[in-house]
């Protein structure tokens, strides 16, 4: 998003000869219209520039771990909740990234740590192949990465106007006032809200839908490159929810974006992800391009969650329900594998040790399952230095 | 539960030490002599002196409250300055007046206020409302010493019908249960019961509306349940909060009573309270605070463990 | 492109903001009573302030062969006092006294108490729990409890009212201001706005001030009604402003022997001080309302 992009337009006006227009370029024609040339007056925040090239990811997390001690009674002993574990992926400039998980999997806490809106415990973050805090400060990362909360109501400062509260992260990194007016009242016509009705409206007299196209706009003031959706669409109706994820699609072009997508709604991350990760209990289970896990999920959990979603062909009901079991307490996560209490596969060595995330294929198909680590021991797995075969 | 209880427990021992520490301290934070009120004016240094330590007002300050903690700990707060008697002979004596009187109060203001909360939550934004809440406003905003005096003037100067000061005939501070003593508890506990009666209504109307607002009441009505048994549904439900306000205003009718106390002459701790300030008679002042203070903190702690008890939400968190 | 647009070098025209305040003030002059409230303490506070221009009879000056002559007697409007001295004049005079006494330990206790509660809310962690657990102790005194014995302690007066009544109602304060930032602190606007990149004053500032004063200021306001009563409370016993100061709650004092003999004149230090009080509590009902910025 730079400044080139905002191409000078002509436009047809009455000129009112006024101090700030007589140096105006006019132009003429038959019709006895002028043309007025018009430069844009919108100034926009540089976003930080392209440090690593293109084949650098623009973010690269290993490790990643939050823990959370929960306060005992006076007696019992001190617990945590293992929130993320050991949680790595990376993500490459221009992609969409889904994350896909139930509630309380740790999808949030994963994308509050990526923002740094949390402190991890342990793990690294690179953005564009820097720390933050390092060769990169915390206040230009924040011009790099933006989010979208979940909760469109709770994300808007009622009592500031729409104009407001965008214009309030521009102004923070050194815009001035009516610059970053115009800035937030341009981005709103970009979001498809005219500015004319919503600038100097309530986060109150708007609706769910609209509501969130002012957080995107927000998160789009900073100019950053890396945007977190956070369940965004979730709390919407389906049309609008359609709209918006269009809208993600159109801005994601006209900006160069590149998207982290958290949902628990398997279609939507279906249809707008290249990539996707499955998350269970704070950790990552299957990582790959969404294609090729829909279409051969390697872990039980991914299997089972796509064989949750009913299907619309009446002659294909789901009679039995594909997960047995309450998901686990994450107080107190299974030893091993944290899937093995539900896993119709589970055998007894998969609640000795976790299993680490293997590569399936060369297309970056990875799922942290024995039965796919070739001599794993398990019995659906292969011998080793041979793929493993799911039965 | 238990596990509750005891946290609650351990929690309060430090209230209760930083409680008696402000009691020890406001003593000394007054300015001049503590020793003002003992000594005669003409007194010589060798007397102050010699009186000083034998009150132990020499030693340094800290010696000094945990001299007097020990000492509180083990039932001894003193003597008065001015009688002479134990401190908490005569506190003890005193508070069984002041909680005769809060529970007279409490007994016609909480059931006045359940009554009007309740009506005016029920029938919300009718006239009925609108009067019970004018009622509670009024209740909260008045001057009970000058309702006191009001009442006074209407009962006593006026019509001659109630007593105006004074727990007994002749002045006397004997209590027994017949009509002649019992006529000067009236006027007494009407005006103490004012202002929790305004604050039960206030807070049992807000609760009411929440509770019928709800959608379960919906829920309740449509499954067939009769008028009768959605008001015992709102009564569970409004209990702990409504119990904790009216423990709560207990425990300010116990602390807090010196001011209408001091209007009819009654005999509690309020009075004993008054006459301790200005005669300037510290060990009664300090026993007095302590006492009244740690009564408030017992109850509230009693109304956190019977909040508990009842809410399953905290029984069971 | 038929349409002719009026040229503007700057964005587009948008209509005019209505600021929250704006809305607020427009909803409160709509509610009546709210309005009439405070019409009435408007009139107080100016017959207090401009007391010396009203042409009133000395509040001094007594006399006792005129003492205690009742309501509408020719020269004095609402009577004469225990000492020959004019009720009205009094009244009036004493209004100065009361008014400060009141609201001042209140404006006090929500600066010091709005500031505390703040940064408990926003800090937390150990910063919370200190303040907090030092809150509570003063919170295991009754508040009438508190007043008098720190007033008895530190002796009559009426600065020692105010000092007294100020560290009664910080707490109170404190406890709301970080209950309502707490509850502030974990919305999404707020992680938004850090997420922005914007420093903790920042945000305290352009966020949280405005969400959590309105609260806080609706509960101050209920609290001048409480405050008002305390006030003159101490001084009905003593311990606030001494003869021959006039002042409602003194004035109720001396004039308590009196009722037998004109209980009228007694009783109307005491209706003052009621009519101040409801009327900041309508208020503050009133405000409540207007600021529930949903309906």
């Amino acid at each position: 998003m730079t400044l080139e992009r905002f191409r000078a337009k002509w436009i047809p006006v009455r000129v009112k000869k006024t101090r700030q227009n007589k140096n105006l370029e006019l132009r003429s024609d038959s019709i006895r219209t002028d043309y007025a040339l018009v430069a844009p007056s919108v100034e926009l925040l540089k976003p930080i520039e392209d440090r690593g090239g293109a084949a650098q990811p623009l973010l690269q997390v290993s490790g990643l771990t939050k823990h959370f001690p929960v306060r005992g009674g006076l007696f019992s002993p001190r617990q945590t909740v293992r929130a993320v574990d050991d949680v790595s992926f990376s993500i490459a400039k221009g992609e969409t990234l889904g994350i896909v998980g139930e509630s309380g999997c740790g999808k949030s806490t994963t994308a509050r740590l990526l923002m740094h809106l949390m402190t991890r415990d342990s793990g690294e973050i690179l953005y564009d192949g820097m720390q933050a805090g390092g060769a990169l400060s915390l206040r230009e990362l924040r011009r790099c990465m933006q989010m979208v909360f979940q909760d469109s109501y709770a994300s808007l400062n009622p009592r500031l106007t729409i104009e407001e509260s965008i214009a309030f992260g521009p102004k923070v990194h050194g815009m001035a006032e009516a610059a970053a007016r115009a800035l937030a009242r341009e981005l709103l016509g970009k979001v498809g809200l005219r500015p004319e009705v919503f600038a100097n409206r309530y986060p109150h007299e708007i609706s769910g839908g609209q509501r969130q196209r002012v957080n995107i706009a927000r998160a789009l003031a900073l100019s950053p490159r890396l945007v977190i959706l956070d369940e965004a669409v979730s709390a919407l109706d389906k049309s609008v929810e359609a709209q918006v994820l269009n809208l993600l699609a159109d801005l994601k072009r006209e900006f160069e974006l590149t998207y982290l997508f958290i949902s628990h709604d398997l279609n939507v991350v279906r249809y707008i992800s290249d990539r996707v990760l499955v998350m269970y209990l704070g950790e990552v289970v299957e990582l790959g391009p969404v294609d090729r896990v829909w279409d051969s999920p390697a872990h039980p959990y991914t299997r089972a969650l796509l064989a949750a979603m009913p299907s619309s062909d009446p002659d294909r009901r789901t009679e039995i329900p594909p997960i047995s079991g309450d998901p686990p307490n994450p107080i107190d996560p299974p030893a091993g594998c944290r899937f093995h209490t539900r896993c119709p596969f589970a055998e007894p060595l998969c609640a000795e040790a976790t299993p680490q995330l293997t590569a399936l294929d060369k297309l970056g198909h990875q799922a942290a399952c024995y039965m796919v680590i070739p001599g794993s021991g398990h019995s659906h797995a292969g011998a080793p230095h041979q793929g493993g075969k799911i039965k | 539960m238990l596990a509750y209880i005891a946290r609650r427990i351990v929690y309060v021992i430090p209230i209760v030490l930083s409680v008696a520490l402000v009691c020890f301290l406001l003593v000394h934070i007054t300015p001049g002599d503590p020793l003002i009120a003992v000594l005669p004016a003409d007194a010589s240094q060798e007397l102050a002196d010699q009186m000083r330590a034998a009150y132990g007002f020499d030693r340094p300050l800290p010696v000094q409250f945990g001299i007097w903690l020990w000492k509180a700990v083990n039932g001894d707060l003193g003597n008065s300055i001015a009688t002479g008697r134990p401190v908490l002979t005569e506190v003890i004596r005193a508070v069984g007046n002041t909680v005769m009187l809060a529970i007279a109060a409490a007994g016609i203001g909480f059931t006045l206020g359940l009554f009007f909360g309740l009506i005016a939550g029920y029938f919300r934004d009718s006239w009925i409302d609108k009067v019970a809440t004018s009622i509670a406003i009024a209740g909260v905003s008045l001057p009970h010493y000058w309702l006191g005096m009001v009442l006074v003037i209407i009962f006593s100067v006026q019509l001659g019908w109630l007593p105006a000061v004074g727990a007994g005939p002749g002045g006397s501070t004997a209590w027994s249960w017949d009509w002649e003593h019992i006529r000067y508890l009236i006027l007494p506990a009407i005006t103490t019961s004012v202002i929790p009666m305004g604050i039960v209504t206030r807070t049992v109307r807000a609760l009411t509306g929440d509770i019928l607002g709800q959608d379960f009441v919906e829920a309740l009505r449509a499954k067939g349940l009769r008028e009768r048994g959605v008001f015992r549904h709102v009564i569970k439900n409004a209990a702990p909060t409504a119990m904790a306000v009216m423990g709560l205003q207990l425990g300010y009718m116990l602390g807090g009573s010196i001011l209408i106390e001091t209007v009819f002459s009654w005999p509690g701790s309020g009075l004993l309270l008054n006459s301790a300030i200005f005669q300037r008679d510290l060990p009664l002042l300090q026993g007095t605070i302590l006492v009244l203070a740690l009564f408030f903190v017992i109850l509230n702690l009693l109304v956190d463990i019977a909040q508990a008890a009842i809410d399953p939400r905290i029984k069971r968190s | 492109m038929s349409a002719i647009a009026e040229i503007a070098l700057q964005a587009p025209r948008t209509s005019k903001p209505r600021g929250y305040w704006t809305t607020v003030g427009r909803r409160l002059i709509r509610d009546k009573i709210s309005m009439a409230c405070a019409l009435i303490l408007i009139a107080i506070f100016l017959s207090a302030i401009c007391a010396p221009l009203l042409g009133l009879s000395d509040p001094y000056q007594g006399s006792m062969i005129r003492r205690l002559r009742h309501i509408g007697t020719p020269g004095y409007p609402l009577g004469t006092d225990e000492l020959g001295r004019d009720m009205l004049a009094r009244l009036i005079y004493g209004g100065r006294l009361s008014l400060i006494v009141g609201i001042l330990p209140v404006i006090l206790a929500f600066v010091i108490g709005t500031s505390l509660g703040l940064v408990a809310g926003y800090v937390g962690g150990k910063v919370n729990t200190a303040i907090m657990r030092t809150i509570d102790v003063f919170y295991a005194f009754p508040s009438v409890l508190l007043a008098i014995a720190i007033s008895g302690a530190l002796g009559g007066g009426i600065v020692n009212s105010i000092v007294s009544l100020t560290i009664v109602f910080v707490p109170q304060i404190t406890r709301v201001s970080e209950s309502v930032t707490t509850g502030v602190r974990n919305m999404d606007f707020v992680e938004a706005a850090r997420a922005s990149g914007a420093g903790p004053f920042t945000i305290m500032r352009a966020h949280m001030l405005g969400n959590v004063l309105g609260p806080i200021f609706v509960y101050a306001t209920g609290l001048i009604s409480v405050s008002m009563i305390l006030a003159a409370g101490l001084s009905f016993l003593g311990l606030g402003t001494k003869p021959p100061e006039p002042e409602w709650g003194l004035m109720l004092n001396t004039l308590r022997t009196a009722i037998y003999i004109n209980p009228w004149v007694a009783a109307l230090p005491g209706a003052m001080i009621f009519a101040v009080s409801i009327c900041f509590n309508l208020l503050s009902d009133g405000m409540r309302s207007a600021m529930d910025i949903r309906n």
